[in-house]
């Protein structure tokens, strides 16, 4: 497994002397809000380890304050780390110098902001190709790019406009360009929908989506709309206090929440549409497997507990789960009845 | 040993710093006067380098080009504006008075400039130099010209040049201001997205703090050159010589018909000076995001030029070459 992205207990102390706070965290055991009071520092981010996979579309969950957007900018050492390790292909950025900062900053790494962050005083080509202009490439490169990135975000014709003339949507698309321009292997998103509006926030998420499925970059992808993550997010990380609290797929996430905390946030989402087949079947012994008859009516594993429940109520009586042209498994009604009151328990 | 009298403390001790200021000019004006008679240099090659050019030039060709400055930088009509405002300093009397204050003023806001904006981007960059500056600014900013008269004649002697210096002085601190404030004011987010892209700190600097700052920078400027010509009346006891000479000679006669020339010709030359500068702070969105070349007079040239059949300008030749 090839790991894009590495952070090993990276931790961040905002304040005067952040390295003597931590010790005192470490040797005392603080929380966060005893390190405020008695140190005077605010624990950003505590102990954090991450890895994420090439390609991978990772969402970062969390309340304003979890410190998802400190961590962030931690990639890109737009913060340095109290302590800790980040590595970025395999490099330490630690041991980058100036210039090989600046080349991942502008080459290897293409950042979206939360309030666009567009530059009013530059016209949208310029402002696309504001990471080829500090990488030295020439003027009529940089337009041609530029001009190539607005039309894929949809936005010809629009090179030589000002941001103030677009709408919130168009500018957050120009804010894509822009991190898109240098064609950078990784995408750092920082909470980049959450300035629109419901309807224009889903329509960008769409897009995105789609637009991540063709250039399978690796995302970083921070947000604080459990729905967004779970949408977006292959794998999800929910975070609260600076601390990562769970990692896992949005099945991992929603059927089986780490704590009350994570629980509490999946609560309103509907589990059942996130159950499949095999987690609620009865699973079947290698005996049983021998004896049994075959089922007449199957489903297949992955089959979602709609499509079971129909099925069933169709032909009334216990049908099989399939995997791999084999049985492995039975579903009968008072099984679903009963995975059906442990998804969705009544308050 | 007198009893200590709670009601009137001070009568047991005073500081002496009017001796100590006393002292301390006459021990620098004994042993450095060569020292700052050589900062009057390269200020008296400037002032009189644009005294000469301004006294030369015909009062006509001078409305003219104010003229055109004027139309590129603010519009048609504050361009009509400049030049009738003009044409009113010259007839009431007071165009060569007008050109000497306006050369001493151009070079007290070039040496301004030139030391203000970096003093104000150091202190943007620097909170600790902030520190240090702002009490310099609050001094320079309060202290009354007539305390730094003497010394500095004493210093630098009489003339346009002492005159300059004093309006320096006078008006450095509100560009210097202005500067530190407009980068300050920038938006965090438009800084740290020009860092996230790979921007050295002199690269955001160039490309993104200093640009979205020329409004307020230039609103230090535009506030620097006003002072710099309140200070043109104050600068006449220094024998200075120009409008502000008019109005002090003016008083000192009860003149009225002098002073009033000279204080009207201050106005009118203010308001000039005033319409153009802040015609140059304004940014490219005030503009309808037109670049300048599409504006004023180089617009209307363009636009002309744009008129020519494109065939007249092909060389006749060509077509013989082809034989």
């Amino acid at each position: 497994m090839e790991w894009h992205i590495e952070c090993e207990g990276v931790w961040k102390i905002f304040g005067p002397d952040g390295k003597t706070a931590l010790q005192a965290i470490r040797n005392q055991a603080l929380d966060k809000n005893s390190t405020k009071h008695r140190l005077n520092h605010i624990v950003g981010v505590a102990d954090v380890s991450l890895k994420i996979r090439r390609g991978e579309l990772f969402c970062i969950m969390g309340l304003s304050g979890s410190g998802k957007s400190t961590l962030l900018r931690h990639i890109n050492r737009l913060i340095e780390p109290t302590a800790g390790r980040i590595s970025v292909g395999g490099a330490d950025t630690a041991d980058m110098d100036k210039k090989a900062l600046s080349r991942l900053r502008s080459k290897t790494i293409g950042m979206v902001f939360q309030h666009m962050a567009l530059w009013p005083h530059r016209s949208l080509q310029d402002n696309v190709a504001y990471g080829l202009e500090i990488q030295g490439i020439a003027k009529k490169e940089r337009r041609r790019i530029a001009a190539e990135m607005l039309a894929m975000m949809k936005l010809d014709g629009w090179e030589e406009h000002y941001p103030d003339e677009l709408s919130g949507g168009m500018q957050q698309r120009v804010g894509l360009a822009r991190a898109l321009a240098s064609d950078p292997d990784i995408l750092l998103m920082d909470e980049p929908f959450s300035a629109l509006d419901p309807l224009i926030r889903r329509d960008l998420q769409t897009q995105f989506l789609d637009l991540s499925q063709r250039l399978h970059k690796t995302t970083l992808f921070v947000t604080h709309d459990l729905d967004e993550a779970i949408r977006l997010g292959d794998r999800i990380a929910i975070m609260r206090d600076g601390e990562i609290v769970q990692v896992g797929t949005r099945e991992d996430i929603i059927l089986n929440p780490a704590n009350d905390y994570v629980a509490d946030f999946v609560r309103p989402l509907a589990r059942s549409q996130f159950l499949k087949a095999d987690a609620v079947m009865n699973s079947l012994t290698e005996t049983e497997l021998a004896t049994n008859r075959r089922p007449e009516h199957c489903v297949p594993w992955d089959a979602s507990l709609q499509h079971v429940i129909e099925k069933i109520a169709a032909v009334r009586q216990p049908i099989g789960v399939v995997r791999d042209d084999a049985i492995v498994g039975l579903i009968d009604p008072y099984t679903l009845l009963g995975a059906l009151r442990t998804a969705e328990p009544i308050a | 040993m007198e009893t200590f009298d709670f009601s009137d403390p001070f009568q047991m001790f005073t500081i002496p710093v009017g001796e100590w200021a006393s002292e301390a000019t006459k021990w620098i004006v004994t042993n450095f006067r060569y020292v700052f008679q050589n900062i009057k240099l390269p200020i008296d090659f400037i002032l009189s380098g644009i005294e000469a050019g301004l006294r030369g030039c015909p009062p006509l060709v001078f409305i003219g080009c104010a003229f055109l400055l004027a139309w590129q930088v603010a519009g048609m009509r504050t361009a009509v504006f400049v030049a009738a405002a003009l044409f009113a300093i010259g007839s009431i009397g007071a165009w060569p008075e007008a050109m000497t204050t306006l050369a001493i003023v151009l070079t007290a806001v070039f040496f301004c400039c030139v030391t203000g904006i970096p003093l104000g981007i150091l202190a943007a960059q620097n909170d600790l130099f902030e520190k240090v500056l702002r009490p310099a600014l609050d001094f320079l900013q309060t202290i009354p010209s007539f305390v730094y008269l003497v010394p500095i004649v004493m210093l630098f002697g009489i003339g346009n040049v002492s005159g300059v210096i004093v309006t320096i002085i006078y008006a450095l601190a509100p560009v210097v201001r202005l500067t530190n404030l407009g980068i300050r004011q920038v938006r965090e987010d438009l800084v740290e997205a020009s860092t996230a892209f790979g921007a050295s700190r002199l690269q955001t600097l160039l490309n993104v703090q200093l640009p979205l700052a020329r409004p307020a920078i230039m609103t230090g400027v535009n506030q620097t050159i006003m002072l710099s010509l309140s200070m043109s009346v104050i600068a006449s006891m220094i024998s200075v010589t120009g409008l502000g000479q008019m109005v002090l000679r003016g008083i000192g006669r009860l003149d009225i018909a002098l002073a009033t020339t000279g204080g009207l010709g201050i106005v009118l030359t203010a308001m000039v000076i005033d319409r153009i500068s802040q015609g140059l702070g304004r940014s490219a969105r005030d503009r309808a995001h037109k670049g300048w070349k599409e504006t004023g007079p180089v617009g209307a040239v363009r636009r002309l030029m744009a008129l020519i059949p494109a065939s007249r300008t092909v060389p006749a030749r060509l077509p013989q070459q082809e034989e």
